[in-house]
């Protein structure tokens, strides 16, 4: 199992009793967050849907690369790499 | 300030006026809502405080989720004339007759917002994003942005007196870093794409309450700016709405909010009768076309896609409204279409050469669009077509260098006509 750093957004620290930066551990990006939703059990709802999928607003990049670009969630994780969660947002230019 | 509230757009929670853009339910944008209009169910009277306002973004005031930059002191010595000196909107509809010729159509207007204070349509998100940071006690003003956002900032933050952090990606034209550092900004280049840029600065805003992000945490407020361009086309018509919009897509926020402003005034009354959202036409280069990907491709969401494209204020590979560009243009029975790189510089020139009006990459790419709309017979023979020129030729040079020749001659008649006959030939 890799051992990971989340970045926490500060809209979601609330779940995480204020902290910005939680380990967690798993062999792709789906794992660490499961992993993760064992320890902080109300970021599930906030970042999936019923279906257990990314809500369309909620961007996960490892290493600072989106994982559209990889495989999404099967994406494969490796030891201390950075998993980074962020709103989508737009309106920019 | 007629709003009540930011509603979420995917899940419906409400949350104060304050800077907060990102639900912390589902994580879904956060957007204005507003009371019930001073004057509705009464569309002349409404008509009559419109015309009553100022020729600028200021005259749809009831419509916008702030007020006028009410914390400045009063222009004049020893005061400050706050935004008054960028007045931003009140920008020309201009009919174009030529252009409309050349693509074999009845009737195109132009809205030239390159006629802004800083040269683009950000001038009008701007003073709405910069009016509610003051409103809200922000000390500092800053951005993620591919030129045109960092410029109206720049010169906003001056105008206000407040200082600016704009932070851009690093191989961004040249033209629009220096008109963002003359203003006294602190300019920070990025080594990334607009998408790395926009997730650093959503990490530092996060993490620096006291900045106000113009497009990051003030977002619904700035968003809302857009509008006033439907405004502005449905007023400069003589209140009626065009049959279709052709505007550019990078975030999509753009585009939905013009969809937004002409939805809004038909339920008040303010267009004829039976009046529908226009037609909305998408416009994004080949080398940046998540939305146009995603729309031909049927889907609801935008995969995102690693930028190439000389329309760099487009180049938005992650476009967080997307979806909702996408459930506009259906709606509206519209189109989101790809255009090369070619295509744009073959755009700009079209327009210039038509209108007299010299447009960066982005108006290239709606001007290429509308081309390409009219000549597959996607635009209806009799349709009035309204394009979005959103930002200035002279920022974007790069883009259109060696597409014409000059003639040199020696300071001698003989040499001139030699010239001019051959310019006759060439012409003839």
């Amino acid at each position: 199992m890799a051992q990971v750093t989340i970045k926490i957004p500060t809209q979601l620290r609330s779940a995480t009793g204020g902290e910005g930066t939680v380990r967690a551990e798993g062999e792709t990006v789906q794992g660490v967050l499961e992993h993760l939703f064992t320890a902080h059990p109300e970021l599930r709802d906030s970042l999936t849907d019923s279906q257990g999928d990314l809500r369309r607003f909620v961007n996960v990049y490892l290493d600072g690369e989106d994982i559209r670009f990889g495989d999404g969630l099967g994406t494969p994780v490796a030891d201390r790499q950075e998993l980074q969660i962020l709103p989508a947002v737009a309106g920019g230019r | 300030m007629p709003a009540t509230a930011l509603t979420c757009r995917e899940c419906g929670s409400t949350y104060p006026l304050e800077a907060q853009f990102v639900c912390s339910r589902c994580f879904g944008p956060l957007e204005a809502q507003y009371a019930e209009h001073p004057s509705a169910g009464d569309p002349d009277a409404i008509k009559r405080r419109i015309q009553a306002g100022p020729q600028t973004i200021w005259r749809y005031a009831d419509f916008l989720p702030t007020d006028r930059v009410p914390t400045l002191p009063a222009a004049g010595p020893g005061g400050t004339g706050g935004l008054d000196g960028l007045p931003a909107g009140g920008t020309p509809l201009v009919r174009a007759d030529r252009l409309a010729e050349r693509l074999g159509l009845r009737e195109v207007w132009v809205k030239n917002d390159a006629a802004n204070p800083t040269h683009s349509f950000k001038d009008r998100v701007v003073a709405v994003a910069a009016a509610r940071a003051k409103e809200l006690g922000f000390t500092t003003l800053a951005c993620a942005s591919t030129g045109n956002l960092a410029n109206a900032v720049a010169a906003a933050g001056a105008a206000l007196g407040m200082p600016v952090y704009v932070f851009i990606p690093a191989d961004l034209e040249e033209q629009k870093i220096l008109a963002t550092g003359i203003y006294g900004a602190t300019v920070v280049t990025v080594r990334g794409n607009y998408d790395d840029v926009n997730r650093l600065c959503t990490e530092i805003a996060g993490e620096r309450p006291d900045w106000a992000f113009v497009n990051v945490n003030m977002r619904p407020y700035y968003a809302e700016g857009s509008k006033t361009l439907a405004y502005e086309i449905a007023e400069e018509l003589g209140f009626q709405a065009p049959d279709r919009i052709v505007a550019p897509i990078a975030s999509g926020s753009l585009f939905t909010k013009i969809g937004k402003g002409f939805r809004e005034w038909i339920d008040l009354g303010l267009l004829p009768e039976g009046t529908q959202v226009p037609i909305m036409s998408g416009a994004q280069a080949a080398g940046c076309n998540p939305v146009a990907a995603a729309f031909d491709a049927g889907h609801d969401v935008c995969r995102p896609v690693r930028p190439d494209t000389i329309a760099k204020s487009l180049a938005i590979g992650n476009p967080a409204d997307g979806p909702y560009a996408i459930e506009l243009a259906r709606k509206t029975s519209g189109t989101i279409s790809e255009v090369t790189d070619d295509e744009i510089r073959a755009g700009i020139k079209l327009l210039a050469e038509t209108t007299g009006i010299f447009t960066e990459t982005a108006g290239g790419v709606t001007t290429a669009t509308l081309r390409k709309l009219a000549e597959e017979g996607r635009i209806g023979r009799d349709e009035r077509v309204v394009i979005v020129i959103t930002g200035e030729g002279l920022k974007t040079l790069d883009a259109v260098r060696g597409t014409f020749e000059c003639r040199e001659i020696a300071p001698s008649f003989d040499e001139f006509e030699t010239i001019a006959e051959h310019r006759a030939e060439v012409t003839a």
